[in-house]
């Protein structure tokens, strides 16, 4: 198995061919914030939180679907990085509408965190307030879309982990929204099996079990991890 | 030439407003107005929000009485489940009630009203507030102060949190009275009765000084409304509603609340963001009505605790049927901050309160539903409408502050007659048509929650008083 080795923040480091920059910081103990990753299912590369620096590359590249290359030179923090991570997720807070104080998962909510971590204290964009719906036709489950940032994590883990497919992205750019089905209510769907993954996948609290009250929504990502690790390694280990 | 004065803002209470009154040729007063200028819209954001959300929600309309929408909307949530909660999920809420009487009343009380009549009306504006009391009677403001404190740790150990607990949920309580917090609470008990006694006292040494203000701070007849035990005692959680006259004449009893709109109407005055509630059977403005502490003792035939009982017997001989005077607002509400000390007292060493079955579940079994309780301030009413998946449809709430709003513009408009006269206006008077509306304790932030058509009208009105222009909506 090749071996290629690189430095990222001038510590050096080696990962296996076709890794990614994110899988080989993670290794390495070097933590890059991520929203859209989910361990276990593809990388899409559509949070843009994940950017890092690369010398000779004027760009920012996502670290999440960016491979290891020979004698790279990695920057996961810099004035710069910070800039647009503040940004990213500031312009995420003003598309939807996000309240934390009410939400299922305040305090549990990966959005919230990443926010805090990253210093956004207030957002310089105007909000856009758009009046999304709610959707608890599900016996089970609901979907708040103001709380959806997008990532589509649920989508991978209905097609890639449950293998249900029911789940999907519709529309484009801004207008783009999470449906079941061909778009109708999930109650009504006729491929979801109430596997419950894509309720755990979830990073806000745009997927909630139906009757959560504020800040009640607690996910158990290890149920995830435990079917990824008994597919990949073929390990039924907790 | 006819004058106008303003009183903006109104100070030393929870929320914004403004008062206008206005004289007339001769420099007498020919009307007062209390105006809420600040908007919030909260039964229109609620609509298509899952039900069981709203527990969470709507408290975050007030800060000083969160507990209060808390339990209505969980009261109403249970409706929708059609559940009966767990016997220990009930007392817990009720201790929860019990402790946001005490903390909301003692700041009323002693931060908010007490600087008016005990450090003087006419002392300067600067040194008549909690400040002030702090320098003239340190002892009694800091009972005031530790006696709020009592009542907010009573909401912060049942709730994990003094202000906004998401604690209240459909079906019952997240989770019961720890040993620790239950020893914590007993413990302060003695010192805060001590306080509740003591503020009683106080104010008994006012009322020899204040006929004046007995007279004219807003007495008028009128109607009473609130919860009521089925044996006709106090109530702050459950209940039915009972209506009665200004003779202390039972006009309605045992009104179930999901009937409320069948006795109250709500009216929309273009002058203000506050609605003004009336009893429908005497329409408008005639059913004007007072709730809070004042309406719930004149309701109650006995307070249900001992010492508290003492003082409801003292009250009550201070009118003819029904205490009329809102300035008897301050008396009532030491009384029920003693209650509801006693009634704590009583609970504390239920082993239920330690229970583990405290939440009932189930599906969306109504559509509609009205969650009742007394908040501090008067009858809380949560009415909502969900569709058969839980979404809310409809939101109406009926708060407190506005069910006195009549009898807030009667109350002004008596005490600004009485005190006001001639072109001369002294500070110490025009506080004293705001203490008139601090008697009441009003909370604006909770009462202008409605969405819709703001209310607009502009008339532009030359040196001579002719109308010039006038633009409505």
């Amino acid at each position: 198995m090749p071996v290629k080795t690189l430095t990222i923040d001038g510590k050096p480091v080696s990962a296996v061919e076709g890794q990614t920059v994110l899988e080989a910081a993670q290794d390495a103990g070097i933590s890059i914030p991520t929203l859209c990753h989910l361990d276990g299912v593809s990388d899409v590369g559509a949070c843009r939180l994940c950017l890092v620096e690369v010398a000779g590359v004027s760009r920012l590249l996502p670290a999440c679907v960016t491979k290891v290359t020979e004698e790279m030179e990695v920057r996961t923090e810099s004035e710069r990085l910070k800039r647009y991570r503040r940004m990213i997720l500031e312009l995420l807070f003003a598309e939807r509408n996000h309240v934390c104080a009410v939400c299922v998962s305040n305090g549990r909510c990966e959005l919230q965190n990443l926010a805090v971590a990253q210093g956004m204290d207030h957002v310089r964009f105007a909000y856009r307030f758009p009046p999304y719906e709610v959707d608890i036709t599900h016996r089970m489950f609901g979907m708040d879309h103001n709380r959806c940032v997008l990532c589509s994590r649920c989508v991978r883990v209905c097609w890639f982990i449950e293998g249900a497919a029911t789940k999907n992205v519709a529309g484009r750019g801004a207008d783009a929204r999470i449906i079941t089905d061909l778009s109708q209510p999930w109650g009504e769907s006729e491929t979801c099996t109430s596997c419950g993954k894509c309720v755990q996948a979830c990073p806000t609290g745009a997927k909630f079990h139906k009757g959560s009250t504020v800040a009640e929504m607690e996910r158990d990502r290890s149920r995830l991890e435990y079917i990824v690790t008994a597919r990949e390694k073929k390990q039924w280990i907790v | 030439m006819a004058q106008q004065i303003k009183i903006d803002p109104v100070t030393r209470i929870e929320g914004h407003a403004k008062i206008t009154i206005q004289l007339d040729e001769g420099g007498n007063v020919a009307n007062a107005r209390f105006h809420v200028t600040e908007f919030r819209g909260f039964e229109r954001f609620c609509e298509g929000r899952p039900f069981s959300e709203m527990p969470g929600i709507t408290p975050r309309i007030c800060g000083i009485c969160p507990v209060s929408h808390l339990l209505a909307s969980a009261k109403a949530c249970d409706q929708i489940l059609a559940v009966d909660i767990p016997p220990a999920a009930e007392n817990l809420r009720r201790m929860m009630n019990l402790g946001q009487i005490v903390q909301s009343h003692a700041l009323s009380f002693f931060h908010l009203s007490a600087p008016d009549f005990l450090i003087g009306w006419e002392t300067p504006p600067e040194r008549r507030n909690v400040f002030g009391l702090i320098a003239a009677h340190p002892e009694l403001a800091r009972g005031g102060i530790r006696l709020r404190q009592f009542g907010q740790e009573v909401i912060e150990h049942l709730g994990g949190r003094k202000i906004h607990p998401a604690w209240a949920v459909p079906g019952g309580v997240r989770h019961g009275l720890s040993e620790a917090g239950r020893e914590a609470i007993r413990a302060k008990i003695p010192e805060a009765k001590a306080v509740a006694l003591k503020g009683i006292e106080c104010f008994k040494e006012v009322l020899k000084t204040h006929e004046r203000e007995l007279q004219v701070f807003g007495n008028f007849p009128s109607l009473f409304m609130g919860l009521i035990a089925p044996d006709g005692t106090w109530e702050h959680y459950d209940g039915r509603l009972r209506f009665m006259d200004g003779g202390g004449n039972t006009i309605a009893d045992h009104v179930d609340p999901q009937r409320y709109d069948q006795f109250i109407g709500e009216a929309v005055e273009e002058t203000s963001y506050l609605k003004s509630p009336y009893y429908r059977p005497l329409g408008y403005p005639g059913g004007i009505y007072r709730v809070g502490p004042l309406a719930r003792l004149n309701i109650c035939r006995q307070m249900g605790t001992p010492l508290a009982d003492v003082e409801l017997t003292n009250f009550k001989s201070m009118g003819w049927g029904a205490v009329t005077s809102s300035f008897l607002y301050h008396y009532a509400r030491l009384i029920e901050i003693l209650a509801s000390i006693e009634r704590i007292e009583r609970m504390i060493d239920s082993p239920e309160l330690a229970s583990k079955q405290l939440r009932a579940d189930a599906g969306i079994n109504r559509r509609e539903a009205v969650g009742a309780s007394e908040a501090p301030r008067g009858t809380l009413f949560h009415h909502y409408q969900v569709d058969a998946n839980g979404l809310i449809q409809r939101v109406n709430l009926i708060i407190a502050t506005g069910q006195n709003n009549l009898a807030m513009n009667r109350t002004v408009t008596q005490i600004a007659r009485h005190f006001i006269q001639g072109p001369e206006i002294p500070e110490a008077m025009l506080n004293r048509v705001e203490a008139g509306i601090r008697a009441f304790d009003p909370c604006l932030s909770c009462s202008t929650h409605a969405a819709g058509q703001m209310a607009l009208d502009v008339t532009l009105i030359d040196a001579e008083g002719r109308v010039l222009d006038r633009v409505a909506r």
